[in-house]
């Protein structure tokens, strides 16, 4: 666990970056170490940053134009060829696009193709709901052998596409546009962020907010307030892991606190609250409230005025967790 | 292993052979794709038998050329070749379709040694084989890449983006095949959603294009030579193919694009097959 000392100066006035450069500069980094990295993209390569991979080694990267199905299934055959495929574009189009080839191409082989799926969530803002995508982590985890990541900021984006590299197998993982809080130090993240098990930012004994993506950083501006305001410990954990989700750090949660909170930019439904309501209702049932998007579609507005909106705020999680614990007490 | 160069009345005893096998085959499963797996016989005889460079007892040989049925669902027909082969023992087709079996209704890369792709969902077997190719030449590895798609295939979408795409990266390492057999689940092509001009389509995506009739052995294996000597171009071999080919009930029939006829039928068919 990292100590709430160690966390809490960036809770004060944390440094701001994007997880797509730290994408983009973490393949181009690979690429010298890993010889059989390839990365393609649709027309979007600029703007995710696979394209500082592509300045460093162009007879590596591949542009595909807007065509997503085409996308995957050109990173695919690249992996069946024995590369280590990367695919990438805005998470609406792929896996928006193309969840069969994710599905049949990709999963049901168990190809070594990784997909990374940028500009998810509402985040996105401006462009609208057509852009933003609140439902992938749903289909994703549905595919049989397909493991999912979404890092919550640029130093655990850059941990993950480092494990994915080396992983072998096919892997989905969705980062956001706007830059963020950086939560991690590299050190940190090298030693707290492992696939498949969660990393504990807060233990608690009150409450649990299991948090993924940009609402990680939100769910410790809540523990932080909760503490302040209402003398609660809440826990708080970075599932940047939802498949294969770490079911017995969830379980040892529910049963250290009673009540769950789970929190991601994301549909209510499929995502981070599906995969931990489904363990904790077969193993250990306790009172849950999912912070989400509540089965709507976004619209246009700044990345702010759209988290506040549409409740993806620190406290909006706040609140859930209070209502949670008078739910409990009653 | 480079395949023994066979005479042509051979390939014509073997295709004969092959049907044999795929109508016993379906006949014992009770379901499956008979007309689509009959229509490409001789293509797939002619690439196994001829033209491919392969190692039955290596299937994972890394210098191989490679095989992709897009249209899966002509499983029988690969299994029928795979088995003749050697990939697998002949007596495993029996077993296609049933529970536990290493034979799929569609084609399974982990399950059956020789198959390259899980294929079964439409239109995703050229941009397979696109990757491959690029990772052929990135390697400078001499195999080449054989796509065998359905005519009904060519109303997918992707297919087109693949098609610009191979030719945008030159991938004269790939030779695609359409079984131009004219039926599809529903009824014609030509019905159901025309592709014609399909020819002219394909140069217009800057391919080099060869027509030929898919039972005639020397135009197939003239074709496959040529693509090998054309440079910076992919190459499509729109091959003339009759639905059921082979079975007179059965050709031309949308029917049997996906019925199977019964134990008792397929014996005295059999017996007639030329």
């Amino acid at each position: 666990m990292l100590s709430v000392d160690e966390m809490g100066h960036i809770l004060e006035k944390p440094k701001m970056s994007s997880m797509r450069d730290a994408y983009g500069e973490t393949l181009a980094r690979l690429g010298e170490e890993i010889k059989e990295l390839v990365v393609v993209g649709a027309d979007t390569t600029g703007s995710i940053k696979t394209s500082i991979f592509g300045e460093k080694f162009p007879e590596r990267f591949f542009n595909v134009g807007i065509a997503e199905q085409n996308l995957v299934s050109v990173a695919a055959g690249l992996a069946m060829a024995g590369k280590v495929a990367f695919a990438s574009t805005y998470a609406v189009f792929a896996p928006g696009k193309c969840v069969d080839q994710m599905r049949n191409a990709i999963a049901y082989p168990e190809v070594n193709m990784k997909l990374v799926a940028s500009h998810a969530g509402i985040s996105v803002g401006p462009d609208g709901a057509s852009h933003q995508e609140l439902e992938d982590l749903a289909t994703m985890r549905a595919i049989p052998n397909m493991k999912v990541v979404v890092p919550s900021d640029p130093t655990s984006t850059a941990r993950l596409v480092e494990i994915l590299a080396r992983t072998r197998g096919p892997f989905y993982m969705r980062i956001a546009r706007p830059n963020c809080p950086i939560i991690y130090t590299p050190e940190q993240a090298t030693k707290n962020i492992n696939l498949g098990k969660v990393t504990v930012l807060r233990e608690g004994s009150d409450a649990s907010i299991l948090a993924c993506g940009l609402l990680v950083y939100e769910a410790l501006l809540a523990a932080k307030k909760l503490a302040s305001e209402d003398s609660l410990s809440v826990a708080v954990y970075d599932m940047h892991t939802i498949k294969p989700l770490d079911a017995d750090a969830v379980v040892k949660t529910a049963k250290a606190t009673g009540a769950v909170v789970t929190a991601e930019e994301h549909n209510i439904m499929g995502g981070l609250g599906g995969a931990v309501a489904e363990v904790l209702s077969e193993r250990y049932p306790v009172m849950m409230r999912r912070v989400g998007t509540m089965d709507t579609f976004g619209e246009s507005g700044e990345q702010a005025e759209l988290m506040v909106k549409y409740g993806l705020t620190a406290n909006n999680i706040a609140n859930r967790v209070l209502e949670l614990r008078g739910a409990n007490q009653r | 292993m480079i395949q023994s160069k066979k005479s042509i009345d051979e390939l014509k005893e073997i295709s004969k052979n092959t049907r044999r096998l795929i109508l016993e085959t379906l006949a014992e499963a009770k379901s499956g794709h008979p007309g689509g797996s009959l229509s490409a016989v001789e293509l797939l005889v002619a690439l196994y038998y001829v033209v491919m460079r392969h190692d039955p007892k290596n299937p994972q040989w890394l210098g191989r050329d490679r095989f992709i049925l897009s249209k899966g669902h002509a499983a029988p027909l690969l299994y029928s070749v795979l088995a003749q082969q050697g990939y697998f023992p002949i007596d495993q087709l029996k077993t296609l379709r049933k529970i536990n079996s290493m034979l799929q209704g569609h084609p399974d890369t982990k399950k059956t040694p020789g198959v390259e792709m899980c294929a079964g969902s439409e239109g995703v077997g050229l941009s397979v084989a696109i990757g491959e190719a690029l990772a052929g030449k990135m390697d400078k590895k001499d195999y080449r890449l054989y796509v065998m798609m359905g005519d009904g295939e060519m109303e997918e979408g992707q297919i087109w983006e693949a098609a610009m795409c191979a030719s945008k990266y030159r991938l004269d390492n790939i030779t695609a095949i359409v079984d131009r057999n004219g039926i599809q689940q529903d009824g014609l092509t030509e019905q159901i959603m025309p592709i014609e001009p399909l020819s002219a389509k394909w140069k217009a995506f800057n391919w080099n294009v060869i027509e030929v009739d898919g039972y005639d052995f020397e135009q197939i294996l003239r074709a496959f030579e040529k693509a090998k000597q054309i440079r910076n171009k992919p190459t499509v071999i729109i091959a003339h193919t009759t639905k059921g080919k082979g079975v007179e009930f059965m050709e031309w029939s949308p029917e049997y694009h996906g019925k199977v006829p019964d134990k008792k039928t397929v014996e005295s068919i059999v017996k007639q097959l030329k």
